[in-house]
């Protein structure tokens, strides 16, 4: 099936220098089990996980370990068989702590019983696929960890007629996704087939940018001739193509209205990882309990892209890569531009970490901020054409009803203000506090 | 005539046309406001603190007198304040406990080390909210002085890194409490001068290892204090400031150092 380029242009947008070279080559390495697991309950966007299990108990692979609290939330499995060694409150990679379950494993790597493939999906209604996804625990891997079987059931007013698969990946250095399509691009396919189905969605459309030609290659070849309005659209190279509104300019020309979903204007948009994750749950029966990481960055010995049980620690991951040589000044779970600084590797990976990345001086400068110069880069390069400027100001001022008329509710925090300041002010870290404190505001007066 | 005159004519004769609405519009439009709200006001300190639950004086003042707002909520002005207020509003209330603020953190740069160099915006909220803060104790003071720009009247000062407040600045009005991030800051009568400087829910272990005045949660404290002054809650030492607490052996035995006397 052949493939279009898109035909919209979001607004604004950066070019970093990518890095993809480090790791983009090296084939998916599956990582034999550490010596201990810690599954954190909060790998996803919403209420964290009920842990099901205590101390001492012996659980197998795939068993559920953390029950989903609620809607928007996800279960939790056992990323291998084992005994759990200690339920505790520990820091997660975003730092706020949350419950995790420590689990020393056996070495057997038993699956739990009950597993029940389902190759014959066609056969499955919408609400069954829904339920599917649910058990499975799958979430967003793209980043954000928005639980999958929220998405698949949207309410029955919204008509859903387009899916779009998220291949774009667009933060420098991370490289998981493009491998992923690379080798397993049918599967990613007949993943993509089974959520349109779900969300009875006519059109797909796999997302791709220009720098990533193999992976263009690859889904192109997995898509079926015969397959109905299906394509490969190819983005420009541009952060963040990847983010879910932009893409949706993109490709449709579709404008998600202020503070609104992607399914108020009928698209619902997956990354490849999760459709992945889909067709494995659905297909083979198997929950959520392994992911694609990116190790890479300078200090790495030999990046590459590694395929580990959730709650492998970040040490762990960096001594599969060959460890590392050098100073490392900088540690980050995620890309560099949306990920999270670590004050150190004992962190464990959850379903959304596509990425670990390691810095070493020559990567890494330390800026000291300075006042706005009012030139106006920020608000060409803000892909939600807003004014970090203003924004920041207003936010300094702890002036958030301003700050909230001026819409810093629809910052997407991609970072592409705080890149291109040239007084280095720290535009998104204030986006970010005065998002969390708007939030409370509203809270207050609703309470 | 003249322009120079046509225009003196038409532009006097305008002014004294408004000038004359303006003053009937004075007399018959004014609204009255009762007198007392404007001496209220003035007896008020002017500080503009918030601490009354009002979005300041002038706010206070008018809901004393119209929406029946208990008289002694002003904190900084004392006994003086209430005073002048029950003469005015002939109302009597009794003088609220003084009370002044503290923050319940004694980890400063000697004793709880940072995880990690934060080079972001120098706000408290904004540090903890970056990967959970870089001290090493995740509950103690950060010291991006977030509450010591809050205070109206410069009474917390930065001290090696942690938050002080000047107990006899302090005009308990609670705008530092709002703004620390770790809910570190706890108003306490003034009266009380022994408290337990750690705010860790953690085990002893993790405490130790985080900051070396830390509470460990040994109980001893609980033993020693009189009628049950300290209380244990999960791993944390807390004084119950409604009680008397007056021994100096809680301070002495206590072996994380962490109870003093200010």
């Amino acid at each position: 099936m052949g493939a279009s380029t898109a035909n919209f242009r979001a607004p604004g947008g950066i070019h970093p220098a990518y890095h993809k070279d480090l790791a983009a080559e090296q084939p998916i390495a599956e990582m034999p089990l550490p010596a201990m697991l810690v599954v954190s309950m909060s790998q996803h966007l919403g209420k964290p996980a009920e842990p099901t299990v205590k101390k001492g108990d012996t659980v197998l692979r795939g068993q559920v370990i953390g029950e989903a609290a609620g809607f928007i939330s996800a279960a939790v499995h056992a990323p291998t068989s084992g005994t759990v060694k200690l339920v505790a409150a520990v820091a997660t990679a975003a730092g706020p702590r949350a419950t995790a379950i420590t689990i020393v494993p056996d070495g057997e790597d038993t699956w739990v019983e009950g597993i029940t493939p389902c190759p014959g999906w066609q056969t499955l209604d919408k609400k069954a696929i829904a339920e599917k996804i649910a058990a499975a625990g799958i979430t967003g891997m793209g980043g954000a960890g928005f639980p999958t079987h929220v998405k698949v059931s949207p309410p029955p007013e919204a008509e859903i007629d387009t899916l779009i698969l998220n291949g774009a990946e667009c933060e420098p250095y991370l490289t998981a996704d493009y491998r992923l399509m690379i080798e397993h691009a049918a599967r990613i396919w007949e993943g993509a087939l089974i959520i349109a189905k779900a969300l009875e969605a006519t059109t797909i459309r796999v997302a791709i940018e220009d720098n990533k030609p193999q992976a263009i290659a690859a889904m192109q070849d997995a898509i079926p001739a015969e397959a109905k309005d299906a394509q490969v659209v190819v983005l420009k190279t541009e952060y963040p193509q990847g983010a879910e509104k932009q893409q949706i300019f993109a490709i449709t020309g579709r404008e998600v209205p202020c503070g609104g979903l992607p399914l108020n204007v009928g698209i619902v948009v997956e990354n490849v990882g999760t459709t992945l994750a889909v067709w494995e749950a659905v297909v083979n029966g198997l929950p959520l309990t392994e992911r694609v990481t990116t190790v890479t960055g300078g200090p790495i010995a030999t990046p590459g892209n590694v395929k580990a049980r959730l709650g492998t620690s970040y040490a762990d991951l960096v001594e599969f890569c060959g460890g590392t040589s050098g100073t490392i000044s900088k540690i980050i779970s995620g890309g560099p531009m949306m990920g999270f600084a670590q004050p150190d590797l004992a962190c464990g990976t959850t379903k959304t970490t596509s990425g670990l990345l390691l810095l070493g001086p020559d990567a890494v400068q330390a800026y000291e901020s300075m006042p706005c110069i009012s030139c106006g880069r920020c608000v060409g390069v803000c892909p939600m054409k807003l004014m970090p400027n203003e924004l920041s100001q207003f936010l300094e001022a702890e002036d958030y009803e301003t700050a909230e008329a001026y819409n810093v509710m629809d910052c997407i925090e991609c970072g592409c203000c705080a890149f291109e300041c040239p007084a280095h002010r720290p535009l998104v870290q204030h986006m970010r506090r005065g998002k969390a404190q708007v939030m409370l505001i509203r809270r207050k007066q609703a309470s | 005539m003249t322009p120079i005159l046509t225009t003196a004519l038409t532009i006097g004769g305008a002014g004294l046309a408004c000038g004359g609405l303006l003053a009937l519009a004075a007399k018959f439009l004014a609204v009255k406001e009762d007198p007392r709200i404007e001496e209220i006001n003035g007896i008020l300190p002017g500080a503009n603190c918030g601490g009354c639950g009002y979005a300041g004086c002038a706010a206070y003042a008018e809901a004393v007198l119209l929406k029946g707002a208990p008289i002694n909520l002003c904190a900084p002005g004392g006994a003086e304040v209430l005073g002048h207020l029950a003469d005015i509003t002939g109302e009597t209330a009794k003088v609220a406990e003084h009370k002044v603020a503290v923050v319940l953190c004694g980890g400063d740069v000697s004793h709880a080390p940072r995880k990690f160099d934060y080079n972001g915006v120098a706000d408290c909220r904004a540090a903890h909210a970056t990967g959970g803060g870089d001290k090493s104790c995740s509950f103690g003071c950060l010291g991006y002085a977030s509450c010591s720009h809050a205070c109206p009247v410069g009474a917390i000062e930065m001290v090696n890194g942690i938050a002080k407040v000047h107990r006899d600045l302090c005009i308990s009005c609670g705008s530092c409490i709002r703004t620390c991030p770790r809910h570190l800051i706890k108003m306490v009568p003034y009266a009380r001068t022994i408290h337990v400087m750690c705010s860790s829910k953690d085990k002893g272990p993790a405490v130790k290892k985080a900051c070396k005045v830390g509470c460990i949660g040994c109980t001893i404290c609980t033993k020693l204090a009189e009628n049950e002054s300290i209380k244990m809650a999960g791993f944390l030492a807390v004084v119950d400031y409604e009680k008397d607490l007056d021994s100096d052996a809680v301070i002495e035995k206590c072996p994380g150092k962490c109870i003093v006397r200010i």
